[in-house]
């Protein structure tokens, strides 16, 4: 039997690397990449709670279902943004979008 | 604690593994390697080669990988309504019916954008 | 350890370590390619969570559409996103330090908690099923408006991904 921590270190360990990814990277491509990490392990997370807490209540699953359907939208906006911003300004290095900074 | 269900896709999973390292193990163990600068060089049909092999390609791509992600998930969404239909009958149609129906939205901007010609 | 701990502690180090080289790896499509490892790694543990209909949602959705919009949008910006290029920004060792405090903390707090070793309770009748989701999704009393609002909010996700992806014609 797995217990529950080896679930939520597992998912904090993937979200802190997702998050180093989001700080430390200058590709808003690979900063994308880092929130889809961080997005899965909160999704273990979800899980995990549902099998290991509460497997009658059918909440878990449902609100998982529904995290998965966001990350796909965010996704899809979030790449088209880059892809429009490379048309524009030519670089997608996140430091060089600077227009709006004081 | 796991089901045996999965066992056939695990063993599926190790053996496409297996044999496609089996494979390039094998042509590396086997094979002649006699490398020159000539033959490294990408092929581009006896030509030198011009610039990076990497080019940009069309966002038309992009347009299609979007479209693809709704129906995507209009599948994983459909999967439990369905195996529940039946029980659901017209109010369960109706449901799906509207969030079909939305979806469809999004599909017929993308196909009066033109985003899914490919000229 | 029996054999699902062994199972899950392998599972788990792939994952990770496939996560890990999506941060570190300079090359984006390498990055990209990694990231379908982490996905199907979390698959995996799906399985392992007896959640059997989120691992087929993880394998369609995120290996199956997500990753490709991934694929597709580092090839469509490709020249610009070369090897030399440095692909940390200055401030990378106080991200690093932020991201380990933090697990740190998540970690440590965690600990403090009386349900940490908890192990999952076995399935009973009441156990949920596919088509108890598929129910829930729909009644009124469930989740029937989150669902009819994920509709909305994927068309007006992909209405403005295609409007501002497609540019002036």
């Amino acid at each position: 039997m797995i217990p529950l921590s080896w679930y939520l270190i597992l998912a904090a360990a993937m979200f802190c690397v997702g998050l180093y990814g989001v700080l430390a990277r200058r590709n808003a491509i690979a900063i994308l990449l880092g929130i889809e990490l961080m997005l899965n392990a909160v999704n273990i997370n979800v899980v995990a709670f549902w099998r290991y807490l509460n497997p009658e209540n059918i909440a878990g699953q449902a609100f998982a279902l529904i995290v998965f359907a966001v990350a796909a939208a965010e996704v899809a906006v979030g790449l088209a943004l880059i892809i429009a911003l490379y048309r524009r300004r030519n670089t997608i290095v996140a430091e060089e979008i600077d227009l709006l900074k004081w | 604690m796991i089901p045996n269900e999965y066992l056939p896709i695990a063993v599926l999973f190790i053996l496409a593994t297996g044999l496609a390292a089996l494979v390039i193990i094998l042509g590396h163990a086997f094979g002649p390697r006699r490398p020159t600068a000539r033959k490294l060089m990408p092929y581009e049909s006896g030509m030198t080669p011009i610039g990076p092999g990497t080019r940009r390609i069309r966002v038309a791509f992009y347009m299609i990988a979007v479209d693809f992600i709704l129906f995507d998930i209009e599948v994983v969404f459909f999967l439990p309504w369905a195996v529940y239909a039946r029980e659901l009958s017209y109010y369960g149609l109706l449901v799906i019916g509207i969030f079909t129906v939305l979806l469809l939205v999004g599909f017929i901007y993308a196909w009066k954008k033109g985003a899914l010609e490919w000229e | 350890m029996t054999v699902m701990q062994i199972l899950f502690l392998l599972i788990g180090l792939v994952t990770l370590a496939a996560s890990v080289m999506v941060v570190s790896t300079r090359n984006m499509v390498r990055a990209a390619l990694y990231l379908i490892v982490t996905l199907f790694g979390v698959a995996v543990l799906y399985v392992l969570l007896n959640a059997g209909f989120f691992a087929v949602v993880q394998v369609v959705i995120y290996i199956g559409a997500i990753s490709i919009l991934f694929i597709f949008a580092v090839m469509l910006t490709r020249d610009v996103t070369g090897l030399q290029a440095a692909a940390f920004n200055r401030t990378w060792l106080l991200a690093a330090f932020l991201a380990l405090v933090l697990f740190g903390g998540l970690f440590l707090a965690l600990q403090g908690w009386s349900g940490f070793e908890t192990v999952p309770p076995a399935f009973t009748d009441d156990t949920p099923t596919i088509r108890d989701l598929g129910l829930a999704l729909v009644s009124p009393d469930g989740y029937v408006i989150p669902f009819e609002v994920a509709s909305v909010l994927l068309v007006a996700a992909m209405i403005g991904a295609i409007y501002v992806a497609w540019g002036r014609k």
